[in-house]
Formats: structure tokens, sequence, C-alpha cells
């Protein structure tokens, strides 16, 4: 077994683009569920927000690129709005119905053919990120080494931009959250009620909120496909939002730490599975194959189910997440 | 009349149904000022329901409240509280992963730092932050809790739960506290501390009006005491004057109370 080259895909793993776009989107639902106690399950929606919102203005609109990137969260904090209006005067579960059913809308809309002149269809949008490259210092079909990491010098540069980007959020939520403002969505997620006597609007805070975290998913998706190069519909299905859940509860939920650390285990964890299996002795791998069917197929399948099943150990031994306390779970048991 | 007799709160023709059952139906109610009055009744005589139409909790069906002169049907309790109301629940709103002294600050009004964009230049609102903590300490102290002030809400007893939710009740700064069952699950020796603070509110310019069941509470801080029965206000007086009103008596233990039942004639 190559252990070298296992090693080498983990670590550029442990800090790798997906981790960066996951942790992003997981900071808003951060926002939205650690802090507010939003039950926001269509986080991916506002991830193909963004996302389309910058490649629709680019192919359809032709606007410049970094106008469509202002677009996309224009459009991603609407889009908010107008989910938020209906559902957020009413009881919390309202909200995941409409946050699933919108973003499954979005993704089943954009790839429609009726809509295919504007968002191209199945096909999605290609080779609008141009400008983003132009900018880049780095080679770009050039490998960089840096330690145990390797990446393209495409993902170099996507990579300082959102790391740069995502510590700049982080930083940000961090400081909302220890502000009084922080403090008061932090009483709603308690008790809503108990906040509205205190004189606090209640509805406008959550609103805020899912604007925020809404457009922090934003960034997300636009940081997706610019990486990818392209808009395809089916990449914002609902298993993404779900995979952003999961990271956020490694973490632990209301921690500001939580989505990086929790994205960047996920992905560590997926890529050494998979690596690992794949990287087997071939009479080992040949074994397998022909005992449990372990096809090159079924190895992307397994390590989700390794994943899980790490999961399932978490919430039995560690269910606060890594950052979470336990004294504080306990609290609500009370 | 001067302002100080104006009541500070006025309920009139207010009426609440839920199918065909009127929980509410309450033709005249004045609170007097910097009086502590105590709202009784028997279990369902619609107590709840008619502190949730006056707090903004629940819309009335008919009728009109104001409160200090000032219509305010209709209008939700966020506002309520900035106009001075403020209320506290029967099951206690503890918020309870924030600690004591974050449950405290909560209760400040007009906060810079509850905006989305200052909350982002701690310079805007650190100074006012330290009056409201140093005010929020204050009455910690008076409270008896200071020693809870970093310990999480959700530590706290059921007493101490009690104190907390008052002691953040005032930190609004309120013209009129309404009290929710504030003795219920309170030991007696807390109990005793309790009753001194609501008593020391109306020195302070504060109104009280509390829902209770323990007539003892009643008898002893309650300047007058308003009877609800199957959502009506069935009497209003004293203590001393409710305590041998027979309405009350009535309905509170049935109108044959103390009779023999085999006299009773049934109708």
């Amino acid at each position: 077994m190559d252990w070298g080259f296992i090693f080498e895909r983990s670590f550029s793993a442990m800090i790798g683009p997906e981790v960066v776009v996951y942790a992003l989107a997981a900071v808003g639902l951060n926002v939205h569920f650690g802090y507010t106690g939003l039950m926001n399950f269509g986080q991916v929606g506002f991830m193909a927000a963004g996302a389309y919102g910058v490649g629709v203005s680019v192919f359809w609109l032709e606007w410049n690129f970094w106008v469509g990137i202002i677009f996309a969260f224009i459009y991603a904090g609407v889009l908010a709005m107008l989910l938020g209006l209906p559902t957020l005067r009413l009881r919390a579960d309202y909200l995941s119905l409409v946050t699933i059913a919108a973003s499954e809308t979005i993704r089943l809309l954009a790839r429609s053919r009726v809509m295919q002149p504007i968002t191209g269809g199945v096909e999605g949008v290609n080779q609008f990120a141009g400008p983003f490259y132009d900018l880049s210092p780095f080679e770009l079909g050039q490998f960089y080494s840096f330690g145990p990491f390797k990446y393209l010098g495409r993902d170099v540069w996507v990579l300082l931009v959102g790391w740069t980007l995502l510590i700049l959020i982080t930083l940000m939520v961090r400081q909302l959250m220890r502000s009084p403002w922080g403090r008061t969505l932090r009483a709603i997620r308690e008790d809503e009620d108990a906040a509205r006597a205190l004189g606090k609007n209640s509805y406008f805070y959550k609103m805020q909120s899912l604007m925020l975290g809404g457009m922090i998913g934003a960034v997300a998706g636009v940081l997706q496909v610019i990486q990818k190069a392209s808009v395809q519909a089916d990449t914002f299905n609902p298993v993404i939002t779900f995979t952003i859940w999961t990271i956020l509860i490694v973490g632990g939920p209301g921690r500001i730490w939580s989505p990086i650390v929790g994205s960047s285990i996920y992905w560590t964890l997926i890529v050494f599975i998979e690596n690992t299996l794949r990287e087997l002795p071939s009479n080992v791998r040949s074994t397998l194959e022909e005992t449990v069917q372990l096809s090159d197929f079924n190895i992307s399948m397994l390590r989700f189910i390794l994943v899980g099943l790490g999961l399932m150990l978490l919430a039995r031994f560690r269910p606060q997440g890594i950052f979470g306390s336990r004294e504080e779970m306990a609290l609500d048991r009370r | 009349m001067t302002d100080a007799d104006q009541p500070i709160l006025v309920a009139t023709g207010v009426v609440k149904a839920f199918g065909g059952l009127r929980a509410v139906d309450v033709e005249q109610l004045e609170i007097r000022r910097n009086k502590i009055t105590a709202l009784i009744g028997p279990n369902g005589a619609g107590k709840t329901t008619f502190f949730n139409l006056l707090t903004g909790f629940d819309r009335v069906d008919e009728g009109e409240i104001r409160f200090d002169g000032k219509i305010i049907t209709g209008m939700p309790p966020h506002r309520l509280a900035a106009k001075g109301m403020v209320r506290t629940f029967q099951l206690t709103k503890a918020l309870a992963k924030l600690s004591t002294i974050e449950n405290m600050k909560l209760g400040a009004l007009g906060q810079r730092g509850e905006k989305f964009w200052a909350a982002l230049i701690p310079g805007s609102w650190t100074k006012q932050e330290e009056e409201i903590e140093q005010r929020a300490e204050a009455i910690l102290q008076r409270f008896n809790l200071t020693h809870m002030r970093d310990e999480y809400a959700g530590t706290m007893s059921g007493g101490q739960r009690k104190l907390l939710e008052m002691a953040r009740a005032l930190m609004t700064d309120p013209r009129l506290v309404m009290l929710d069952e504030p003795m219920a699950g309170v030991n007696p020796a807390l109990a005793q501390s309790l009753l001194e603070l609501i008593k020391a509110l109306p020195g302070e310019g504060r109104t009280v009006i509390f829902v209770e069941h323990n007539m003892d509470v009643v008898q002893e801080i309650a300047d007058w005491v308003v009877v609800m029965a199957e959502g009506r206000i069935i009497a209003q007086g004293t203590p001393a004057e409710i305590k041998t009103n027979k309405a009350v008596v009535d309905a509170y233990l049935g109108a044959h109370h103390g009779e023999d039942l085999s006299q009773v004639e049934l109708t």
C-alpha cells in the first residue's frame, strides 16, 4: 500500500476547497440553528441561489462577473426574506418544511427544460469564472506543495481567497454573537416568548438571522461554482444540506469554530477512507471484490457508511460535538 | 383628577372566545396606579387568558384596552414592553443556556448593540453595556442572586428562576409589572423574600398585577382584589371584603358549600 499517497491526499483534503465551501455553508447554518434555533433544512438552496445568482447573471444577462457576485448575495438575501415572511411567525417546523421545499424547487427549476435558456438546464453554466482566475498570482495548471499539502495552482488561488473569506466571516459572526444583538438571538433560541415580553421584536431578529445565514450560504455556493468552474443543478441536492448539518453537529452547534473543524474532520475522513480502500494490496482487494463486492462504485458508497457509523458513535459518546459543553447539553433535559 | 389618580390600565368590553366558549368577557376593569392588584379565581376562570390579552400575547375579539390613557389593543408584546408594561410567565421562562447576568442584561430596553450594524462596532455599545451590567448587578444583589451571576440560568432551582424572571423584568424599568403566579413552586423560605420584593415595587412607582391561587399571599400583599369566574369579573374589593364575599366563596367552593346535600333542591 502506498501510505505516502494516502496521507498526501488526506492532508490536502484537510484544508482543501471542499472544507472551505462546506465550512462557509455551515457557518450560515450555525447562525440559523446554532445561535437562533431556526430549523433550516434547505441550506443548499442558499448555496444554489448564490451559484445561480452569479452563473445566470453572467451567462444570460451577460453582466460583469463581479457585479454578478454582488447580485448573488442580494438574491440570496431576498430569497431568505421571501421564505421567512410567511414562516417566521409560525412554529419552528414550518420553516424546515418551507426551506427544504424551496431548495428542491430551485434545483428542479434550474434543471428544467423551460429554464434552459436562462440557467443552462441540465448542462448548467460553464466557463464564467475567468475574471476570478485572471487575478491569480499562481500558475493555474502547475502543482504547488507546502509541506504535506499539494494543490494545483488554480486551487491554491481558490484556497487563498476562500480561507480569507472564511476566517473573516467567522470573525464577523463571532463579533456579532458577542454583542447584545447575538445575545438577543440566543435568547430567542431559548424562549421566544420571554424575549418578546422583554421588548425584543423576535420576528425581526429571526428575519435578520435567516438573511445573514442565507447570504453566508450564498458565499459558499459562489465559491463552489468558481472552484468547479461550472454551475450544475444536480450538485445542489438535499444530501448537501444534511452533510452541512452533520458537519455542524460534529463540531457542536452554537460554537464559533465548529463549522471549520467539523468540515475539516468530515472531509479528511471521507478522503482517507476512500483512498485507503482504493489502495489496498491487490490480493486483498480482489478477495474483497469477490466476497463482499467491493467495487470502485461501492467504495464511494462505503465511505459514507463508515462516516455514518462514526457519527453514530459520536452521537452516543459525545453528543455535544467537539466544542460543545456537556454541562450545557444537560440543561436541555431539566 | 390628578395624573396619579388616573387608572394605569383600563379594559373595556374585552371579549375572547374559543369556539363557543367565552373564555374572557370583561365589561370594565380599572387598575389603580402604584397599587398591588391581585387577580384570583378558580381554575378555568380565564385569568391567564385575560393576562395574555392585556399583555399582547393574545388578540382580543372585541373591546379596548388602554394603558396610561392610550389605546394598546392589538399591540404586540415587544412594543408594550417598550411602553413600560412587562410580564412574567406561569411556567418560568429563565433562558437556560444564558448565564444569569446575560439573562438580566437582555432585559434592558433601547440597547444600541442590539442593532445589527452597531453590533459589529463594539465601540458604539460597550459603554452602554457597562451601565446595563451595573444596573443588573444592583438588581441581582437586591434579589439575593449575586452568587449565581455567572452560572447558567438552567442550573437554578425553581424558586430562583422565579426570582430571576422578576429581576429580569425589572431591567426593563417598567411602570406596570404583571406577574403570572409568581409564588407557584417557590419554597416557603424564598416565598417570604419574594413577597417583600413585590411589596416594595409600588414605592418605586411601579404598579403590580398578579395572578395567584394562594389566598394567604393575596391577603398579605394585595391592595385590591379582582375575582374572575367563568371569564367574568364577579367581584372586586379589598382583601378583607373579598374574604367574606358570598359570590366569591360560592365560585370557589360551590353555592351549597357547607350545607347538607340531602337538603339541597336540585335545579
